[in-house]
């Protein structure tokens, strides 16, 4: 078999004759693919490309060999910044607080849905909640604004009537809340929608460790801790790695949308930072810079991450 | 434990997750029953607070006025044809790749495949991607809308997950009747995937129907390609400033003229919405089955 292979590899390797005929018999598949890797080629990689731009001191509509190089300038006044530290303590608290919240409720969610034994009440609860997942951030937004809102948003109005509250609070206006409020907005919206990998898995157990567990008398609750939970364990660390990947990359909309001026010294991240003084600005080296510092900083969590799950559960997602 | 205070156990966990259950949903459905309302409630009226989720004076005015607004129109007319242009697009361009990568035979597979996963981890960023949208000269045009999500990774792979679950005897009879590997794309694998392209259908046309922001970096200044979305960020962003900021009263008075009501606000935030709500509960099989594929392959 395997002296087999070799002689076939080897002829394809001497003979171009044979190498042409492979290609020729695949021409399809070719053409049927070299564009559009040519297409991601332009799109995802030339922006790559696009990061020299923070080593010159770039002017747009001026040729690559005509720009000034000015070395790790850019990189130097943004660690100059004071405000680079604000934006970026911003950046990780809501990063980290979505990452834990979408980490935990989900499977939280996915263990107790399972516990529903009705199923047609399952399938309602779940069709339920993927509803938000499937609405822009603009309506979700707009809908979290509202239900905040001091004049009869709802949740001024449930504070009042069990007198928790005298006055309304005027939520959107509080720098501390915002964190907060951005974390529970994502919950709302992705949570339904994260837990249906986990009810996948869970529906993948063999239902006769259940059976085992109930002759041998365990609880529901045993049931879910000793069979459910760890019968989704390796989803679940293989999604925790995927998110600390992802941990700077929290996004921007949430906090375009749902920040004002009151509250910007929370609500400010890394890509908003980027967009206000390097595209708002036009000084896109600056904007570049802060853009490959976040870019760099989530790979090397990737690679941390997945390094340190590897080590002690023989398990990566690379 | 014995077996009574097991039961009693049992039935305190039914008896919470039925109550956390009915918390989930009441929280997930409330929000959006109470836009409703509002949306339907006469504009003055809503002003006063206290609406649910039943209109207290019932009238139709809020979306009568949406239709005055032009450039809610334009937004709509947009909207609906990035959706289907992008969400076209996309699905060929994702079948036609899924399907070269799950030939085994195929020589550049390997190297395409890791080239395209590469572009799930890194990514350049927000400005020298809007420089090179600006340099291809793609700044005030439809084709912005489309051009750059064209290829995305992801569905690539749900699709190709799928085309490998398929049984490969029914691509070799077809060659053996002679057909190239494009028309056993076109006529073979392309009707038997129909489950798998569901799912990216919908998440191509709701990725395209609900982006913004792409509007607001690209064409923000043209009112000829505006969309819904951001037409309803700009309405619904001028309340958030305007409400926040109490303690200006003068500049809330004169804010408020320009400001809509809320009521109109609503509706038009039930106009953005309802295409979606109508379409998600009968893709929900197809769209399961592919996030569960496209999370196992990645």
């Amino acid at each position: 078999m395997k002296t087999q292979t070799l002689t076939v590899e080897n002829a394809y390797k001497k003979s171009p004759k044979i190498a042409w005929k492979v290609f020729k018999n695949q021409q399809y598949l070719y053409y049927m693919s070299i564009p559009f890797v040519l297409w991601v080629f332009v799109f995802q990689y030339l922006p790559l490309w696009g990061w020299t731009m923070a080593f010159q001191k770039y002017r747009p509509g001026v040729g690559f060999f005509e720009q000034k190089w000015v070395g790790l300038e850019h990189f130097r006044a943004l660690f100059g910044d004071e405000h680079f530290y604000q934006v970026l303590r911003n950046t990780l608290a809501m990063s980290l607080m979505g990452m834990i919240a979408g980490f935990i409720v989900p499977v939280v969610f996915a263990l107790l849905l399972n516990e529903v034994r009705v199923q047609f009440m399952k399938r309602f609860v779940q069709t339920v909640s993927y509803l938000p997942h499937f609405v822009s951030w603009v309506v979700a937004a707009g809908i979290v604004t509202k239900m905040l809102s001091t004049d009869g948003g709802i949740v001024n109005d449930l504070l009042m009537g069990l007198h928790i509250i005298e006055e309304p609070i005027q939520f959107m206006a509080k720098g501390n809340l915002f964190w907060g409020i951005v974390t529970s907005a994502d919950i709302w919206k992705e949570t339904g929608w994260s837990a249906i990998i986990y009810l996948a898995a869970i529906a993948g157990i063999g239902p006769e460790l259940y059976e085992a567990a109930r002759v041998d008398g365990a609880s529901r609750i045993q049931q879910m801790w000793h069979i459910t939970l760890p019968g989704i364990r390796p989803t679940i660390i293989v999604l925790l790695i995927m998110s600390i990947g992802h941990l700077l990359g929290t996004g921007f909309e949430k906090q375009f949308l749902l920040g004002n001026h009151l509250v910007i010294d929370y609500s400010e991240v890394l890509d908003l930072y980027a967009l206000n003084y390097g595209l708002g600005m036009g000084r896109y080296s600056f904007g570049t810079a802060i853009n490959i510092f976040n870019s760099v900083i989530s790979l090397i969590l990737l690679f941390v991450a997945n390094g340190i799950f590897k080590r002690f559960t023989n398990e990566s997602i690379m | 434990m014995g077996l009574k205070a097991k039961s009693a156990q049992d039935l305190l966990l039914e008896v919470f997750v039925y109550v956390f259950m009915a918390g989930v949903t009441v929280l997930t459905i409330y929000p959006f029953l109470n836009v409703l309302a509002i949306s339907f409630n006469d504009s003055v009226d809503t002003i006063r607070g206290g609406i649910t989720i039943w209109p207290r004076e019932i009238t139709l005015r809020n979306y009568e006025l949406i239709f005055t607004f032009g450039g809610l129109i334009t937004g709509f007319k947009i909207s609906v044809l990035r959706t289907i242009i992008g969400t076209i697009a996309g699905l060929i361009s994702g079948s036609m790749l899924a399907f070269t990568l799950s030939r085994s035979e195929f020589k550049a597979r390997r190297y395409i495949s890791a080239f395209l996963a590469i572009t799930m981890y890194v990514s350049g960023g927000l400005i020298p991607g809007f420089i090179l949208i600006k340099d291809l000269h793609l700044i005030n045009t439809f084709a912005v809308y489309i051009l750059p999500g064209l290829v995305s990774a992801f569905n690539v792979f749900v699709i190709r997950s799928f085309i490998d679950g398929l049984p490969f005897a029914l691509q070799e009879s077809a060659k053996l009747d002679g057909a190239n590997d494009f028309t056993i794309y076109w006529r073979v694998i392309l009707p038997l995937c129909k489950p798998a392209l569901a799912t990216v259908a919908l998440f191509l046309a709701v990725g395209q129907w609900n982006s913004w922001f792409d509007t607001y970096l690209f064409n923000g200044s043209n009112e000829s390609l505006t969309t819904l979305q951001y037409e309803l960020m700009k309405i619904l962003q001028s309340t958030t400033t305007s409400a926040t900021n109490s303690q200006d009263a003068a500049n809330m008075a004169q804010r408020l003229s320009q400001v809509s009501p809320e009521s109109v606000k609503m509706a038009i935030t039930i106009i953005v919405t309802v295409p979606i709500l109508v379409v998600y509960p009968f893709l929900q099989r197809y769209f399961v089955k592919g996030m569960t594929l496209g999370a196992v392959k990645s």
